[in-house]
């Protein structure tokens, strides 16, 4: 019982080893510190100042951005850039941002879920096709997506369904590498035991996966969730190819759009650097606030 | 002869059973079957109709009479071999591969081995610094750079006033650029993430018999981080070859972007004029080469490994 209070027993070793490992090696001399602090600083540096540039971009007027100081702050603008780019062509941007959280939150969710029941059937039963099942889904982690988005498009063609949200959603549910990670996760971490024991008590299959398999699954339900969001979030072939319809465009693809037309429209500029910023704040916030969960699944998929 | 006719049968009466006993059928198909399903249908189905859309080509009565899909064998693949556009992009992508994911893969090794070393204080920040990257979206990163390294915009003009980084002969690199700032710490992540797993009592020995940092990194934690550096690698390659977000961005800020300066953008491109067939036949070619590249890569370093 105590395992269904604790959803996440093995991350405890991880997390204390990982704190606590500071006497790893023999003392250092203050040379070879300096020298490892210098190389983690500037490449601080390297990371962070793009995003500070955009921050600072995105708070300026249109002619104070090539006028002034491109790594500090003129004229505080940030709050009239949103509203302007919020009202913009009756709130296209706000459409897309929803549009995004559609494909990249539910279509993440669907996947997970999905990949999360085929990967512990994988792992936990025995049947013929087993291991002919995985080893398929094995070679479709190795399937580039892109090279799906084209056939995607003439098939979707055939059933008139390109330039619809199904188009871009129903291909997004997919995630081989879901199942790869949960079913090395689930062998490790649902224990036979309780699986006999919830039989005993006459748990029924599904129900035991759904209120007891899944939650001793979650880190790793929660990596792949993370890592579909972002891969969906991310996607730019198949909208590319598969949406004219500006109102069902995802907002990379939708900036992607303005940003192409900047020299037609030099407007457009505080836009889509304003609507840039804002794109990536729902991945960083999803991110920092499922941290604890994806810092230790991110390696289960490289144990073999 | 009898006999073994015999134990056929035999065995084949019994098969059913043996099926039979398998337990919870029921609830193993339910648990499948989604993923089965979607999986059939949004990825091996594509996969054949590409193949089968790349074995037809078009005809016509004429000039102008109406166009035929019919059966022309291997004709676009043919057509693959001599398209020089296709065959100069994924020389692009070699050479961009052969330099990127080496230079990519060994910062991040480099970042992972300081961070899980005692000289790096403040580890959790720079863990989280550096990852900051991979939220960005690939069109977003692109569009990023490709303002900082403009003459006009960048912070930096004493340098991209000078050097032209997105003229024909550097623009290679600054998409280079934008892919490594993406990527780097989220390999660095899943390397930090494998150390992390490398009991420390292991290290005790080493340090009894008097190995330096830099000899236990070697020594010890590289080895037995490979397996995670193998999959970034795999992962990196499969990525190269489909680049096309960030080069198709770049194409608003360096004419030397042609709309064949990828694979993918070659599909893309060849799709929208519209050439369907020659399009699918360079998708599963190019599939087809991801494919072997990343599987002869595993089995190269599985070799290594064992000898």
């Amino acid at each position: 019982m105590s395992i269904l209070v604790d959803p996440t027993p093995q991350q405890a070793p991880a997390d204390a080893h990982a704190e606590a490992s500071s006497p790893r090696g023999p003392r250092d001399s203050r040379l070879s510190r300096t020298g490892a602090m210098l190389v983690m600083g500037v490449f601080t540096v390297y990371f962070l100042v793009p995003l500070w540039w955009l921050l600072v971009a995105s708070s300026k007027t249109p002619g104070d951005v090539f006028t002034t100081n491109p790594l500090w702050f003129a004229d505080m603008r940030l709050g009239e850039n949103l509203g302007e780019l919020f009202a913009f062509r009756d709130g296209l941007y706000l459409r897309w941002l929803g549009n995004s959280v559609l494909y990249a939150g539910l279509g993440g969710a669907v996947a997970t879920l999905i990949a999360g029941m085929a990967g512990y059937a994988l792992a936990k039963y025995r049947f013929r096709g087993r291991e002919t099942i995985f080893n398929i889904v094995l070679g479709g982690v190795l399937v580039p997506a892109t090279a799906l988005a084209l056939p995607l498009f003439l098939l979707f063609s055939k059933i008139e369904l390109t330039n619809t949200f199904w188009a871009v959603f129903l291909p997004s549910i997919v995630s081989p590498f879901g199942v790869y990670l949960t079913r090395i996760f689930a062998a490790a971490s649902v224990p036979d035991e309780i699986l006999e024991a919830a039989r005993l008590d006459g748990s029924g299959e599904m129900r035991t996966f759904f209120t007891m398999s899944l939650r001793l699954m979650s880190p790793a339900l929660v990596t792949v969730f993370l890592f579909q969001f972002v891969t969906i979030w991310n996607n730019f072939f198949l909208p590319l190819i598969m949406l004219r319809d500006q109102s069902l465009f995802p907002v990379t693809f939708g900036l992607y759009g303005w940003n192409t037309q900047l020299n037609q429209i030099p407007e457009l500029r505080t836009y889509v650097l304003v609507g840039a910023l804002v794109s990536i704040v729902p991945l960083i916030v999803t991110f920092l606030s499922l941290q604890r969960f994806w810092r230790n699944g991110l390696g289960a998929g490289a144990v073999k | 002869m009898t006999t073994q006719v015999t134990a056929a049968s035999a065995s084949r009466e019994h098969r059913p059973q043996v099926r039979r006993r398998t337990p919870h059928r029921g609830a193993i198909a339910a648990l499948v079957a989604p993923f089965g399903v979607l999986f059939a249908l949004f990825y091996l189905l594509p996969i054949g109709y590409a193949v089968y859309q790349s074995l037809l080509v078009v005809e016509r009565d004429g000039t102008y009479g109406e166009a035929r899909e019919v059966f022309g064998g291997l004709t676009q693949y043919a057509l693959v071999f001599q398209n020089e556009a296709f065959w100069q992009s994924m020389g692009r992508m070699l050479l961009f591969g052969i330099v990127q994911v080496p230079v990519m893969l060994g910062l991040a090794l480099l970042f992972a081995l300081l961070l899980d070393s005692s000289l790096v204080k403040g580890r959790r920040f720079f863990r989280l610094a550096f990852f900051v990257p991979y939220a960005v979206p690939g069109v977003i990163a692109a569009i990023m750079w490709g303002n900082l390294l403009s003459p006009n915009l960048s912070p930096f003009k004493a340098l991209t006033r000078n050097v032209d980084l997105l003229g024909a002969d550097l623009v290679l690199w600054s998409i280079a650029n934008v892919v490594t700032w993406v990527f780097v710490g989220y390999n660095m992540l899943i390397i930090y993430s494998s150390l992390l797993a490398i009991p420390a009592e292991i290290y005790e020995a080493a340090r009894i018999d008097g190995a330096g940092q830099l000899r236990i990194a070697w020594s010890i934690k590289i080895p037995l981080v490979r397996p995670a550096i193998v999959m970034t690698a795999v992962f990196s390659i499969i990525g190269t070859l489909q680049l096309l977000a960030e080069p198709q961005v770049f194409q608003s800020f360096s004419s030397a972007v042609t709309s064949n300066y990828t694979p993918n953008m070659t599909v893309y491109a060849t799709a929208a004029i519209p050439n369907t067939n020659l399009a699918a036949a360079i998708s599963v070619v190019l599939a087809l080469v991801t494919f072997v590249l990343s599987f002869s890569f595993l089995r190269f370093t599985q070799r290594k490994a064992q000898s």
